[in-house]
């Protein structure tokens, strides 16, 4: 009796003896499998980084994810702590990063390094967490998170709000651009998680009708500087 | 030129005044009519129903039908499609793939040879009346019309053209799906049906006479007022 | 005997009569279509995409074992454990021995349609495993006994005031009629489930070649938190989901989107490759997947309908389809519902019992207009017919189709034919007393 890989890859190659049609595209011209740059068919993403900075938005209003455009490290600092005052937080969770530390610093209530220490319970119980991300894509409103640049898996997720934190010179234009600078920067060692966030956590569940914060942060910030 | 009328079965048998209304047109815009009498049915139903080999034989009994016409035209979306999309893949590999073919060229439904083939939008019609319009999915999804009947009806003097919800849904005919599942295509022209009525059209046009037997049954069971009628009665109107 | 068709039938007719639902669901849909265009506006070329996206799948499937085999080795290669089952049965088998032998106790699940397909659930509880979906409408459909009735959306056929008395039967929470805060009880309720269970069972919408990553599109997180706490995160997936490349995401993703939810994006799109890395401060210890064939080899095997194993599951020919809008998608009775679950089910499941999906439709051609990866979804109802009536064909079909085959091929009798057909039947509009061929020759003689 063959084990079952055997067996199935046994039944794929039989049932690829026979050649299908490929199918009936709309271009009739060379093969859509172009260069990763070239997508010309997809949403735009931006020629210019400043044309990707309005397109990202745009696209993060929509999102109802809040944009907080800053023009230095000082002004992040001081954003970031006006954020907590207003939203009374007690607990604040941060990945541990040249970007964060200054952040968190100018908290008053209690902060602490997740990857430092991880504790599950304390991160349920946290009010926000704070990351830095490794790309944002300017065509969709997304952010890349991993769990290298952001604190693990769960930090960007669990807390009720995320914050990040991360600099204008980090944002591309589609998610292409986003993918292939993955590639190029982490190789065959990839993060054992890579996220692309869209807005905050949200649900269409009940009778198709926007809800936000499902499970994962009710509400989204983007500090972003320069 | 000498157009050669696909008179669908049903068109045939229960609106004849469509393939009149046809010939009419044509006639007026100066063309050569003539119906081959030995035509019958294009085998849609058998092949819907998964009996291709005798949808095959209606097939190749339409070819030597229409040899050497010119121009095929029908005014149904769907029994041309059938000639011009399926002939085609149901004689893929017998002797009479090429005829298919070459008839699927020569073969229009009729707002497109209008259209399409003789560059004419206006047709000297009067019908001053509120129309809505319903697009067939064979003629909407097979042949790719939707623009073409819309130019001819707004050249109609006097027509008022308004487009309904629900404008590109399925009547729920599908030929024999109606009488296998009339549930679901009960259901599928109460939608249709209630929206085209929304529209206060006086009229509801079609290029596909099925789906007006469909719909005009529907509305009038329910007893709106609105009525349906075929493009080429709309345009055969001259009065 | 297998009466698959009569309850179709039967839960076909009291559903389509049911004005009310019916109305309910347009309603629920109407906001869909309109989000839907908006999104596909912003593609510079939309059909364009459809093919980047139809070749991105089509090279896959039709090179699946080089793909998977690259799949699997990147997989292992990144601290995976890879499964092979054949069917449900040694699916099942796979996880439940994981299980045993992780001595789980709780086991918390996020979206995964493989684990309808292979009624996980039963099998897990029976053993005496707690699992919880995670997935608000999985959520919502596990309480009610119920199958998800749209493998996107699956409790959307389900009236607010009633997931609030299932909320308060269940939960014991106070009635509200606020589908936030219906989603705030939930939210609540599932929190201390992820950090307390041992196991999270995912699905996979992507298998990812070159890397070995697996992909999972979700909105709401619960996906990324049950692959993120519990100690062992085991992915189920069908051996069809594999691209070649990552860049093959660039367009699927968005598209699947844009087609199943008129989203730019799904909230959240997470790769995977490997358990928790040296240096990671969390994720699982152990990261498993098991591929599933459960007779996609068969569907392969048919080159004219392998286009089927393209599916991304986005649901967009569900949104579409006027039967799955008339009949809601409990009627199906299958995993898969819509146009997709009709053109697969019978490769799947046998065609002899389960062509009725095939013939339960008008051919509108809706759903395969709406297919971002373009398979030829109403065609593929035509050719199960066909291959239905060559297999086994009924009484009916050969009586009545050889009949009319007769009738066509001989003029004088179709004329003949339609007078009596005219003149005995009832039929509305009153049928007319002369045909068409008849006034001609009147006209022309």
């Amino acid at each position: 009796m063959s084990d079952a890989r055997t067996d199935i890859f046994a039944r794929i190659r039989e049932a690829l003896k026979v050649k299908a049609p490929t199918p009936h595209l709309k271009a009739q011209t060379s093969s859509p499998k172009t260069s990763v740059a070239a997508k010309p068919w997809l949403p735009d993403g931006g020629e210019t980084a400043e044309d990707g900075l309005l397109i990202l938005a745009e696209q993060l209003a929509k999102l109802k994810a809040v944009l907080i455009r800053v023009p230095d490290h000082a002004s992040a600092a001081k954003a970031f702590a006006e954020l907590a005052t207003t939203k009374s937080w007690k607990k604040v969770a941060y990945h541990g990063h040249e970007l964060t530390r200054p952040l968190a610093a100018t908290l008053t209530c209690e902060a602490w390094e997740a990857d430092a220490s991880f504790d599950k319970q304390k991160l349920e119980g946290s009010d926000a967490g704070l990351t830095t991300c490794e790309s944002i894509v300017a065509q969709l409103g997304s952010i890349l998170v991993s769990s290298r640049s952001s604190g693990g898996r769960a930090l960007s997720v669990l807390p009720h709000v995320h914050v990040v934190i991360a600099e204008a010179s980090q944002v591309v234009p589609d998610l292409g651009a986003a993918l292939a600078l993955v590639k190029a920067r982490h190789g065959t060692d990839m993060p054992s998680m890579l996220s692309f966030i869209t807005g905050p956590s949200r649900t269409g569940d009940i009778e198709r009708i926007l809800v936000l914060g499902a499970h994962g942060p009710k509400e989204l910030f983007l500090i972003l500087v320069g | 030129m000498r157009v050669s009328l696909f008179v669908p079965c049903f068109v045939d048998q229960l609106t004849p005044k469509v393939g009149l209304a046809t010939a009419k047109v044509l006639k007026r815009l100066g063309h050569d009519v003539e119906f081959r009498s030995a035509q019958t049915c294009c085998g849609q139903p058998s092949f819907n129903s998964g009996q291709w080999d005798v949808a095959r034989e209606a097939a190749i009994r339409a070819l030597g039908v229409f040899r050497g016409a010119e121009a095929v035209v029908g005014p149904s979306g769907s029994c041309v499609a059938m000639m011009r999309n399926f002939y085609p893949e149901l004689l893929k590999g017998t002797p009479h793939a090429a005829e298919a073919d070459d008839l699927a060229a020569r073969t229009f439904e009729f707002s497109e040879f209008l259209v399409k083939k003789l560059g004419v939008t206006d047709v000297g019609a009067k019908f001053a009346k509120k129309v809505t319009y319903h697009d067939g999915c064979h003629a909407l999804r097979e042949l790719r019309l939707k623009e073409e009947p819309r130019q001819l009806l707004r050249a109609v003097k006097g027509l008022e053209l308004i487009e309904s919800e629900e404008g590109e849904s399925c009547c729920g005919f599908g030929g024999l799906f109606s009488a296998k599942f009339p549930m679901i295509s009960t259901a599928m022209v109460q939608v249709k049906g209630g929206a085209l009525a929304r529209t206060g059209a006086d009229f509801v046009v079609s290029s596909d006479p099925s789906c007006l037997l469909q719909i005009g049954g529907w509305l009038s069971r329910e007893g709106k007022p609105i009525l349906p009628l075929h493009i080429a009665e709309v345009l055969a109107n001259d009065a | 005997m297998d009466n698959s068709k009569a309850i179709f039938l039967k839960e076909a007719t009291v559903n389509a009569a049911d004005g009310v639902q019916r109305a309910f669901i347009s309603k629920a849909l109407g906001g869909y279509y309109t989000n839907r265009d908006l999104q596909k506006a912003r593609y510079r070329d939309w059909e364009r995409a459809r093919d980047a996206a139809s070749m991105a799948k089509w090279s896959a499937v039709n090179d699946l074992a080089n793909v998977l085999e690259k799949f699997v080795n990147n997989f292992e290669r990144n601290g995976g454990v890879v499964h092979w089952a054949r069917d449900a049965a040694e699916a099942r088998d796979i996880i439940l021995k994981i299980a045993e032998n992780a001595k789980a106790k709780a086991i918390v699940k996020s979206k995964c349609m493989t684990s309808e397909e292979i009624h996980l659930n039963d099998a897990l509880e029976k053993a005496g495993f707690g699992v919880v979906e995670s997935d608000l409408g999985e959520f919502i459909q596990q309480l009610r006994g119920e199958a998800p009735y749209h493998f996107v959306f699956p409790c959307m056929h389900v009236k607010r005031e009633a997931i609030s008395e299932l909320f308060t039967k269940h939960l014991g929470t106070a009635p509200t009629d606020s589908p936030e805060e219906l989603t705030m009880i939930a939210r609540r309720h599932l929190r201390q489930l992820y950090v307390d269970a041992d196991i999270g069972i995912t699905g996979a919408n992507f298998l990812v070649a070159e890397t070995g990553q697996i992909s999972i599109t979700e909105n709401e997180g619960n996906a990324r938190l049950t692959a993120a706490l519990p100690r062992i995160h085991i992915a189920l997936s069908g051996i069809e989901k594999v691209v070649n490349e990552l860049d093959d995401l660039s367009v699927l993703l968005p598209m699947l989107a844009t087609a199943g939810a008129g989203q730019p994006m799904t909230c959240y799109n997470t790769l995977y490759s490997g358990p928790r890395k040296k240096g990671e401060c969390d994720g699982p210890e152990e990261f498993h997947i098991v591929l599933l064939d459960n007779a996609r080899t068969r569907l392969l095997a048919d080159p004219e309908q392998r286009d089927a194993l393209h599916c991304i599951r986005c649901g967009a020919c569900l949104n579409v389809c006027p039967i799955f809008k008339n009949i809601g998608g409990l009627a199906y009775g299958t995993t898969y519902q819509g146009p997709i679950g009709s053109v697969i089910t019978p490769h799947l499941r046998g065609l002899k019992q389960w062509n009725h999906l095939s013939g339960a439709s008008s051919l509108c051609g809706a759903c395969t207009d709406a297919c971002p990866v373009r398979i030829d979804l109403h065609h593929h109802l035509l050719h199960n017919r066909r291959n239905a009536a060559k297999e086994s064909p009924t009484f009916f079909d050969r009586v009545f189709h050889n009949g009319f085959n007769f009738v066509i091929k001989r003029p004088w009798l179709f004329a003949i034919g339609g007078r009596i057909f005219r003149a005995t039947l009832p039929l509305l509009p009153k049928a007319p007393a002369q045909s068409f061929r008849d006034q001609w020759k009147h006209d022309h003689v």
